[in-house]
């Protein structure tokens, strides 16, 4: 049955991908690699690993082809240039991928129990992390405290790239008091759109912080949190226009917001520096060293969230206000 | 706190980077990140004075042991390159006050500077961890950061510039990545000593090969390794000539020390040296490199564009002398990593100045400046020779720990081409020397000299040039001792800063 699920699945990515390479309207690319999105996190099930196909759910399937549709926005839905078919591309890639296939061939199989993977270091997260760390949700343990400086990086890159995007696009920032046009928007005339939203965007933000909060005891954390809730903010966006949303949302606020994230997380490592133990030994912040553990993940998770959401949206009005620029020219 | 040191070294400018974005005025945010630059700069000093002392440092994140945890793991090779960066960030940034003001908009100098810190902490973060993935997340910041650094400049075809880096970046990023997952499902770890010890048990698979052989393709691609080295010249012409400078003297050594790292730590001196014939693959690529790239850079109107096409031909050296595989060929690399920071530090410095005052850096513009810029001209000539390798220079002492580490192995024809290679240099900036010098100056050419602030970094540099080049015991007794360790001694470290 599994098997079956598999070769379903995985036939479905390629065909996917291939619609994906293919493909000359960029908005079908786009709505076909949110599907793809949706199919890996389906396989990710299927594997057993459900934190990492929340977050394919969510960034993968969710907030990345919004964003994607946002820059199609800007530049128009097909391309501009025809393929151009290089034959040495195409042996470049023909060979990479020959490389991945000789790469597998000596690996051991898939849920072999003696594999490397599951005989060195696993053991001890899967027995310990209860008493040493003290959360049920393993995969939490093991990126937010063995390896939290890992995701303290990964935080870091989500902080990045808006700093990229606010390098190049920044200016177009929609500000308040601004004079918004709000013509770009025809699905502000779609009635069914507009109520259903309505009634969604506030259960989605509960979920998010539930998604926030719950990540100790299940699937999620603060990446997929913010995610949620800044995809929230972006759907009500862009069906009641940026001057809606701009009434209650300051990108000022919003560019902090991203900072403070990263510093609340690094803050939590100085602390326990300043405790007498190493950046991000969570032990150092209660007496009890399971109890410093509990508090040191969920005040990082709650920066990791307020980063993520607070990159997600400065991105997307980044774009969007780069729209209305753009219309404004016209 | 001093056992806090290999930390504070990466975590400065990794929270200096939020901080700086919400101190938001660029004059504050420019003399912020240059303090924490210069104390990122400070610590790495008296990491080396200690790993010197006292031998590798291991500091456990979040206080779990490695494997279970990530580590830092600071050893002379480390240590050394720490000092490279932060000493050239620092420097760079003391003079970039005025041409970031005068080369970028006012309302995204905040961001140039965080994207700075960002790309420091990146760097550094990639130098001083033990850990395989975390490299990655570190690779990633800097990465994003450097892309962001190029698009910053006024000049339209910056954004195609950094469109392009950010591509072949990527997927060089994705290949290390790919490398690394490998490695994982071989041996269960994704620590380097670790790794370093279970590789050798499944060396002989064929996904150990592929894995490698993923790594060098990712690493050689953010080196720009002929002939992968397409995206080089057009980031450093477009990009802010600041940027130039800085990228230009710290991210190539940065990624050189990767391929250090993998093939003498992780992969093991045997494996790498045996197992794969990659040895006269680098050595052939590496000539390739210094023979095309210095033919190309004679060619060159643009003077940004001809040193960005030497940085591709110094790469070469450096290759070389690592495809040598001996402690002598290694060490010749580490040295060229040193001294190539400081004379291409100071060549895109002196450029600096010459942006500052004349706006624009080609032939035509820089022609009689030996009259009307005469610091910067002779700074930038003294720069230029210390390329070529002019005994008293640094670049002489490159050369010639290269020229005799192939004499020593018996391989006087790549010791030759070495040498000829070095002539190709001689025509390149002999080239601008007579422009700047016996040529004519345009009429109602802009004269005098770039403010204080970006002299003096300059001289700074280009006194480095000098003093590193007669009195060279620091830099040569730090990598014998470094080349000799990463490949005669064990890898075994000093626990410092208690881990459960």
């Amino acid at each position: 049955m599994e098997l079956l699920l598999d070769i379903s699945l995985l036939s479905m990515l390629v065909a996917t991908a291939i619609g994906i390479a293919v493909s000359r309207d960029l908005l079908a690319a786009v709505m076909l690699s949110s599907i793809y999105g949706l199919l890996s996190a389906n396989f990710f099930v299927t594997m057993d690993a459900v934190d990492v196909a929340f977050t394919e759910a969510s960034v993968g399937a969710g907030i990345s082809p919004l964003l994607m549709f946002a820059t199609l926005a800007i530049v128009g839905r097909f391309e501009r240039y025809p393929h151009q078919r290089a034959l040495p591309a195409l042996l470049l890639v023909v060979l990479t991928g020959a490389m991945l296939i000789l790469a597998t061939l000596d690996i051991p199989a898939f849920g072999d129990p003696n594999a490397p993977a599951q005989t060195h270091v696993a053991p001890r997260f899967i027995n310990e992390s209860g008493t040493e760390i003290g959360i049920p949700n393993m995969v939490t343990s093991v990126l937010a405290s063995y390896r939290g400086f890992d995701t303290f990086g990964e935080v870091t890159v989500v902080f990045a790239a808006v700093v990229g995007v606010l390098a190049l696009l920044g200016s177009s920032l929609p500000a308040a008091g601004r004079k918004l046009p709000d013509t770009l928007l025809q699905a502000s005339n779609h009635r069914i759109l507009r109520i259903v939203s309505k009634i969604l965007v506030a259960p989605i933000m509960l979920f998010a912080l539930y998604v926030q909060f719950h990540g100790d005891y299940g699937p999620g954390g603060g990446f997929q949190a913010g995610v949620i809730f800044a995809a929230a903010i972006i759907i009500y966006t862009m069906l009641f226009g940026l001057e809606a949303a701009m009434k209650v949302i300051n990108v000022t606020v919003l560019r902090v917001l991203a900072a403070f994230g990263v510093l609340l997380y690094g803050s939590v490592g100085l602390v326990a520096m300043l405790n007498g133990k190493n950046f991000l030994d969570y032990d150092a912040l209660a007496a009890d060293p399971v109890h410093g553990q509990h508090y040191g993940i969920i005040v990082i998770e709650l920066g990791v969230g307020i980063t993520v959401a607070a990159v997600m949206m400065l991105i997307y009005f980044a774009f969007a206000g780069r729209l209305i620029d753009r219309s404004h020219k016209s | 706190m001093l056992s806090h040191l290999p930390i504070l070294q990466v975590i400065l400018p990794l929270l200096g980077a939020p901080a700086c974005l919400i101190l938001w005025r660029p004059r504050i945010a420019w003399a912020f990140s240059f303090f924490i630059s210069a104390l990122a700069f400070i610590i790495s000093g008296l990491l080396l004075k200690q790993v010197w002392q006292g031998g590798e440092i291991v500091y456990a994140l979040g206080g779990w042991e490695a494997p279970w945890g990530i580590e830092y793991r600071i050893d002379l090779l480390n240590a050394f390159l720490l000092l490279i960066v932060s000493g050239l960030s620092t420097v760079v940034l003391a003079g970039a006050r005025q041409s970031v003001a005068r080369e970028i908009p006012a309302e995204k100098q905040t961001l140039f500077y965080v994207a700075w810190l960002l790309c420091l902490a990146g760097q550094l973060g990639i130098l001083a961890t033990g850990d395989a993935f975390n490299v990655f997340v570190f690779l990633e910041i800097s990465s994003l950061s450097t892309y962001t650094l190029i698009s910053l400049s006024r000049q339209r075809e910056a954004l195609w510039a950094a469109f392009q880096y950010l591509i072949v970046g990527t997927i060089g990023a994705t290949f290390v990545l790919i490398g690394i997952g490998l490695m994982y499902m071989m041996t269960g770890t994704l620590n380097m000593a670790d790794l370093a010890q279970r590789l050798p048990e499944v060396a002989d698979t064929r996904t150990v090969f592929a894995a490698y052989a993923f790594i060098i393709v990712g690493v050689c691609l953010k080196l720009a390794l002929f002939p992968l080295h397409a995206w080089l010249p057009n980031a450093y012409t477009f990009a802010p000539s600041v940027v130039t400078a800085f990228l230009a003297a710290t991210a190539t050594k940065v990624a050189v020390y990767l391929l250090i790292r993998f093939s003498f730590t992780v992969f093991g001196k045997d494996f790498s040296t045996f197992d794969v014939p990659l040895h006269s693959i680098f050595i052939g690529l590496g000539l390739i490199a210094v023979f095309s790239a210095s033919t190309v850079a004679i060619m060159q109107r643009n003077i940004k564009r001809a040193i960005a096409y030497s940085s591709v031909a110094q790469i070469g050296y450096m290759i070389i002398g690592l495809g040598l595989g001996s402690v002598l060929g290694l060490q010749a690399t580490l040295l060229h990593l040193f001294n190539h920071a400081l004379m291409k530090g100071a060549l895109f410095m002196a450029m600096v100045a010459m942006m500052l005052r004349i706006g624009g850096i080609t032939v035509d513009d820089i022609a009689g400046l030996g009259k009307r810029m005469p610091v910067t001209a002779l700074a930038f000539v003294t720069g230029g020779l210390s390329l070529i390798g002019v005994p008293l220079t640094v670049g002489f002492v490159s050369k010639w720990y290269l020229v005799s580490a192939a004499f020593s192995q018996g391989m006087w024809l790549v010791a030759l081409l070495v040498v000829l290679g070095s002539l190709l240099a001689v025509m390149y900036i002999w080239r601008l020397v007579e422009i700047m010098y016996f040529r004519e100056s345009p009429e109602q050419a802009p004269r005098g000299e770039a403010p204080l602030t970006v002299l003096l970094p300059l001289l700074l540099l280009v006194l480095g040039n000098i003093y590193f080049g007669i009195d060279t015991r620091l830099p040569v007794s730090v990598t014998e001792a470094a080349a000799s360790s990463l490949l005669v001694e064990a890898y075994q470290g000093v626990q410092v800063g208690g881990a459960k």
